[in-house]
């Protein structure tokens, strides 16, 4: 930064004041041009990557192996037609997806790619994203409710309460890193990793964080303000163009959001070998090690998606109230009181920090093994419940139904 | 010094609106616009509307964000405390612990309660 | 330049708080109406950062924004009819207006050195309370400072745990009324 500031005061000639705001301007064009344009090619990716997985090719016809499709397919979409609905509360319909893209897109403004490279290190940077993104919600309902359709607004509502939900046990997920780190600067965050990355030894929260956020961005499993295949789009029903377009550019940056984010809470972010702040070359490597990190997170997101089948909106809520969120609570407490119990190392090193994170990590493994011995409980009593059922209603038509009301 | 960051964060906010702002006007512009009657009904799958678009919304979404609403406060305590922590001792733990503890509480009612069905 | 930037700053969240708080009462529309207050709500998050309190600031979003104005749309949504209101005014507009009007008088005494100057009250505020501070020289790291207050048996923790008390008693009372079938 003031690298450039040298040059625009020195060599152009220009004021302190104005190279401080041309810096800063520049800075949010480099920032937001580059996370809009990410989708251009993980539109591209995600098609191949899904053609595999269904043993198909995939786009293959625009440009070499088929890169080109997706600028293919957003001059189709420049030149359709922009429908506003007779009914619709334009002013209303017209703001929903700007509002869409603008919540999502901000969130780059707090991410650190690297030891230097970030538009703005706030001492609240984790709690900032969460913030901003939440306001996507409140364009969703603005969606649904401009649209003046029945079919968006019950889709609005319906996206809205699976947001909501999935909002605690991500948050929830988020503050485990914030207290081990001790601060909610996401370069803090970062650097409190510069040993060992957080998912060795809080894997839990790592997990729950990933596929909560997964639901907030509302895709499979979790995609049922969508599901194609069986309703109506839901809430973007009536736009067309550029304006479905935009809430479309929306879901698939926040997608890329949520794997930069995982990768810089959990995955260490920037860091790697031969990054440090000194030589030139280090600020670039860290870049490249986190697009490498949240490129392969990106790929699990893929692999989940194209594997797992959709979830039933009532098990969908069950599997957040009831599992993830007293997982997560639990999984704070664990962590905070392990944490305590070790001394803080006198000064940072791997084997100086080694015990306090073994410890932490035995605690999650305890919480895992007690969850998953809950949950097999769980399933055998499901599983003698039906098969219960099914024995007494058909067999005997005098048993006790007991099984039947039990279900609930 | 965090308020030069604050601007940088302004600065993106005022822009970033135009970002999705400048292809919804090209698509204005570059798009071919002949409206017609049919095509700006509401679309409900093909079937004409009937009746008022305010149906009357089930009780259960409320109930949800009601929880999430108690839980989003909740948490939102709950980061001074985790940034905190560190510099804190056990006592810290008895009371962030007894916090979240009192509020899974609400939560073991409303699951009793059957307030988390979706029915 | 500072200067400036925090002026522009200042004036254009004035205006989103106050001009949103106004479209709220004026506007027919009830949906336009929590829109607006969501405004309002955005401009008060902008100030809260003006004042070197960023913590507050994202609260202001993330709770007021993100979750309150969500439950005051969705609470819209339950009643039927209140859309087409014949009247902006009720009954009670002047009493409300009283109202209002005395809790403005009331905020203005107590926070703002007004009362001082013209005499009404005396106050005695510390002058170094008093003497401003540059937002720059300020340290914005409150939030951990926060946190060992509530976590400190001579600090705020009573507050604190009674904070959960009240969140888990608002939660429960909310159930049991919203499903008055099994109460």
């Amino acid at each position: 930064m003031t690298f450039i500031e040298e040059i625009l005061r020195e060599q152009l000639g220009l004021s302190a004041d104005l190279a401080a705001l041309l810096i800063v301007f520049g800075g949010v064009l480099v920032v937001a041009t580059g996370g809009l344009l990410t989708p251009i090619i993980t539109i591209w990716l995600e098609r191949k990557v899904a053609a595999r997985f269904q043993d198909r090719i995939g786009p293959n016809r625009v440009g070499p192996l088929g890169l080109l499709q997706t600028i293919a397919d957003v001059l189709k979409l420049l030149s359709k037609e922009q429908i506003t609905p007779r009914d619709a509360d334009k002013v209303v319909f017209f703001l929903a997806p700007i509002l869409m893209v603008v919540s999502v897109v901000t969130m780059f403004a707090v991410i650190p790619f690297s030891p230097l490279a970030i538009g703005a290190d706030l001492s609240i940077g984790i709690l900032y994203a969460i913030a901003v993104s939440s306001l996507g919600t409140i364009a969703i309902l603005m969606g649904g409710w401009g649209s003046n359709n029945k079919y968006a607004l019950l889709g609005a509502f319906r996206v809205i309460a699976q947001l909501l939900s999935y909002e605690v046990p991500m948050i929830l997920a988020l503050l485990v890193p914030v207290l081990l780190a001790g601060t909610m600067s996401m370069q803090g965050i970062t650097e409190a990793q510069a040993n060992i990355w957080f998912v060795f030894f809080v894997p839990v929260a790592a997990v729950v964080f990933f596929i909560s956020s997964t639901a907030e961005v509302g895709r499979q499993p979790f995609d049922l303000l969508e599901a194609e295949s069986e309703i109506v789009a839901g809430y973007n029903i009536e736009y067309s163009g550029m304006q479905f377009a935009m809430f479309y550019l929306g879901e698939w940056l926040h997608a890329v959001v949520i794997c930069l984010l995982t990768a810089i809470l959990f995955l260490g972010g920037w860091q790697g070998p031969l990054v440090n702040a000194d030589n030139v070359i280090g600020p670039i490597l860290g870049m490249v090690y986190l697009i490498a990190k949240t490129t392969l997170l990106y790929f699990v997101h893929m692999w989940i998606r194209f594997t797992v089948p959709r979830l039933r909106i009532d098990h969908l809520m069950a599997f957040n109230w009831k599992f993830l969120v007293p997982l997560s609570v639990f999984n704070m407490l664990i962590v905070a009181f392990i944490w305590k119990l070790f001394p803080a190392p006198e000064e940072p090193g791997f084997v100086a920090e080694l015990p306090r994170a073994l410890g932490v990590l035995v605690g999650n493994i305890a919480l895992v093994a007690v969850t998953l011995s809950l949950l097999q409980g769980y399933a055998t009593r499901e599983r003698q419940k039906v098969e219960g059922l099914v024995d007494e209603t058909l067999y005997d038509p005098r048993a006790p139904r007991v099984a039947a009301s039990a279900t609930d | 010094m965090e308020l030069n960051e604050w601007v940088f964060v302004g600065a993106f906010l005022a822009i970033a609106w135009t970002f999705p702002l400048a292809p919804i006007l090209a698509n204005y512009f570059l798009a071919p616009s002949r409206p017609s009657r049919i095509k700006r009904d509401t679309y409900e799958c093909g079937v004409e509307t009937v009746g008022d678009t305010w149906v009357q919304f089930k009780v259960q979404y409320y109930l949800y964000a009601l929880i999430f609403l108690v839980f989003d406060v909740e948490m939102v305590l709950l980061f001074p405390w985790a940034v905190a922590y560190n510099e804190l001792g056990m006592f810290a733990f008895l009371a962030g612990g007894v916090f979240i503890l009192l509020l899974l509480e609400g939560l073991v009612y409303a699951w009793r309660k059957g307030a988390l069905e979706w029915s | 330049m500072g200067d400036v930037v925090f002026a522009i700053a200042f004036w254009v969240f004035t205006l989103l708080t106050l001009g949103g708080g106004l479209a709220v009462v004026t506007v027919r529309n009830l949906f336009h109406a929590a829109l607006f207050l969501l405004v309002s709500l955005f401009g008060v998050a902008g100030l809260f950062v003006l004042l070197v309190a960023p913590f507050l600031a994202a609260i202001q979003v993330l709770v007021y924004m993100g979750a309150i104005g969500i439950l005051i749309i969705f609470a819209i949504m339950l009643t039927r009819g209140m859309m087409r209101l014949e009247h902006p005014f009720n009954s009670q507009a002047v009493a409300g207006g009283a109202v209002a009007l005395l809790v403005f008088v009331g905020l203005v005494l107590v926070v703002t050195p007004l009362a001082d100057e013209i005499g009404l009250a005396e106050v005695n505020i510390p002058a170094e309370i008093i003497e401003e501070d540059d937002p720059a020289d300020v340290d914005y790291e409150t939030v951990s400072e926060m946190g060992r207050v509530i976590a400190d048996r001579n600090g705020f923790v009573l507050p604190f745990e009674l904070a959960s008390i009240l969140l888990t008693a608002a939660m429960i009372g909310a159930i049991v009324v919203a499903r008055e079938d099994e109460a």
